[in-house]
């Protein structure tokens, strides 16, 4: 019996941790194509901006590997997936075979088909291997352009902005942040981070890169001209299914689990970025690349891999992030698409506020509460409890709180925290 | 594990709770008007008194057994002691992402931003004796105890 795991972040992490609470006995072994003991994907804008150092980034203490009987082969690509015989090929030839194997590879940036976009200082922003080239590369004063105004791109914008380089964030939708915003609590975000020095360009995308070796400016479609010294693409991430193309691994957008996390390939299982697991709030399979998610899936899949039992029933988007000291958190549905849907919105951009529950047959299926997140976890868990807050909806649009509960539901809450 | 467990039929809104959960993690543990007079940088309270009308209680962080916080926390900083069940943020390495808070199921974290920016939650004070939130409370609307108060027919969250 030999466990394998592929990757080294949230959900690799999570599964050592799931497998041992049910079996503290059976080597791990968990393959990485980065060098570096795990760390905290997030934290790179972070390292970036000056306010963490490396050492600061690890996401489980040095001692990890060591404590948890994981033998680490780390800055070692796995290279090809043999299902029938149970191995994984490595880059070094070396073959590892697995009785349970965990696919937790992540994603990797996707780059548009733009002409040019292969030169020498275009980057992505995923991995610490991505910010220490780009911290190469910046200086105060550096111009900088951003395809992409997501969640990756804008803390890209963000930390280059805080160390001094000049930013220019080019978006294809009409707004910023839109997986996570709707467009009126994206417009208060918008100013905020203009009022910082980031200028936007919306509705448009890159035209044409100009340049040899490296890009000197690019053309955007509206017509726009801007100089630059570094490119950064940031436009989403796609799961990375290399190891599993041409296998009969079961793929979609992602890497299709059960509720077990487990793949179509008994014995094969898969967490975090890479996969396409249930979302509850839209009651189907989704990509959700998101680290809570991430740690979560894998939990559940290493205890299951060791032959416990756990269910991943409770998946749905859900993000904290702020932006220069302006904070929000967002969870589940934000911009519902179909009927049947109740929004209620407070929008106050003079405070750069704004609070939106949305309701489906009277349960909250998703929020935004932008600078004021305060007790917003308590949200989340009506989405996550099914929380029926048809009576109680106007209130929780001023604040959070359980006082507002009926007595059952307050007691269960008042008595929270034992999983029995 | 002991935790502390609000009583919401006594609890009469006063606040006492939040004042000494205050003074125990104040830098002068034992006086109350050092603490509030002397600490120019006040930490906020890691305990939240809700009340409504006639109806008040007072909640912190419920150490959960499978604690969201824990499992959600971006760089690893929000911990569960394995020994003592406590729930723990190690400061050094947490940034003020906030994920913790958009976590809790009880929305027991709060945002300190008196130096740097981390989560502050419930440690229990620091487990050596009765907690000063109950230890302070004078009309017994908070026990530090292994059993809950009351008895709910369906699980109590997480």
């Amino acid at each position: 019996m030999a466990y394998v795991i592929i990757g080294n972040s949230a959900a690799a992490i999570g599964a050592v941790e799931g497998i041992r609470k049910v079996d503290r006995e059976t080597p791990i072994t968990l393959v990485s194509s980065e060098p570096y003991h795990t760390y905290s994907r997030p934290l790179i804008s972070y390292y970036l901006a000056g306010k963490v150092e490396e050492s600061l980034m690890v996401y489980r203490k040095k001692d990890f590997y060591e404590k948890n009987g994981v033998k680490a082969i780390l800055g070692c690509r796995a290279e090809a997936l043999d299902v029938e015989k149970k191995s994984v090929k490595l880059a070094n030839g070396q073959k590892l075979p697995y009785e349970k194997l965990l696919i937790a590879t992540g994603g990797k940036p996707f780059i548009p088909p733009i002409a040019g976009l292969d030169k020498k200082n275009v980057k992505t922003f995923i991995k610490l291997d991505d910010v220490k080239e780009i911290d190469a590369l910046v200086s105060r004063g550096s111009k900088v352009i951003i395809l992409g105004a997501g969640l990756i791109g804008l803390k890209a914008a963000e930390a280059l902005a805080e160390i001094g380089a000049e930013v220019v964030v080019v978006e294809l939708a009409e707004y910023i942040l839109s997986s996570i915003l709707d467009e009126d609590a994206a417009k208060i975000v918008q100013k905020h981070l203009e009022n910082k020095g980031i200028k936007f360009e919306l509705g448009t995308t890159i035209e044409k890169v100009l340049g040899d070796e490296e890009v000197r400016a690019v053309e955007l479609k509206n017509g726009s001209t801007y100089t630059c010294d570094l490119t950064i693409v940031a436009i989403g991430v796609r799961p990375n299914l290399e190891l599993v193309e041409g296998t009969p691994v079961t793929t979609e957008a992602g890497i299709v689990v059960n509720d077990s996390m487990e793949t179509n390939i008994p014995g094969i299982y898969a967490a975090g970025d890479v996969t396409q697991g249930y979302d509850m709030t839209y009651g189907e399979k989704r990509v959700l690349p998101i680290l809570p998610n991430a740690y979560k899936q894998g939990e559940t899949a290493g205890i299951n891999m060791a032959g416990g039992n756990a269910k991943w029933a409770e998946g749905f988007a859900f993000n904290s992030i702020s932006f220069f000291g302006l904070p929000m958190t967002t969870a589940g549905i934000v911009n519902p698409r179909e009927e049947g849907y109740q929004e209620l919105e407070k929008c106050e951009p003079e405070n750069n506020l704004y609070k939106k529950l949305v309701l489906k047959d009277g349960k909250l299926v998703g929020h935004i509460s932008l600078n004021c997140i305060e007790r917003s976890g308590i949200l989340t868990s009506f989405i996550r409890e099914k929380v029926d807050i048809t009576n109680i909806a106007e209130k929780l649009l001023n604040e959070n709180g359980l006082i507002v509960l009926e007595e059952e539901l307050r007691h269960r809450k008042l008595v929270g925290g034992g999983a029995a | 594990m002991k935790r502390v467990y609000a009583k919401e039929e006594y609890c009469i809104g006063c606040r006492l709770c939040e004042i000494y959960c205050i003074l125990s993690h104040s830098e002068y543990k034992n006086d109350l008007i050092k603490a509030f007079k002397k600490s120019l940088q006040r930490p906020p309270a890691r305990i939240q008194v809700e009340e409504e009308g006639a109806l008040s209680f007072a909640l912190q962080c419920r150490h959960c057994d499978e604690a969201y916080c824990v499992k959600s926390c971006i760089t690893g900083a929000m911990q569960k002691d394995p020994e003592t069940g406590v729930v723990f943020n190690e400061k050094e390495r947490c940034v003020g992402c906030w994920t913790c808070i958009a976590a809790c199921p009880y929305g027991a974290i709060i945002k300190d931003e008196t130096s740097k920016k981390i989560a502050s939650k419930c440690d229990l004070c620091g487990q050596n004796e009765t907690p000063y939130c109950v230890q302070n409370c004078p009309n017994g609307a908070l026990i530090f105890s292994e059993e809950p108060p009351y008895k709910t027919s369906v699980k109590g969250g997480e």
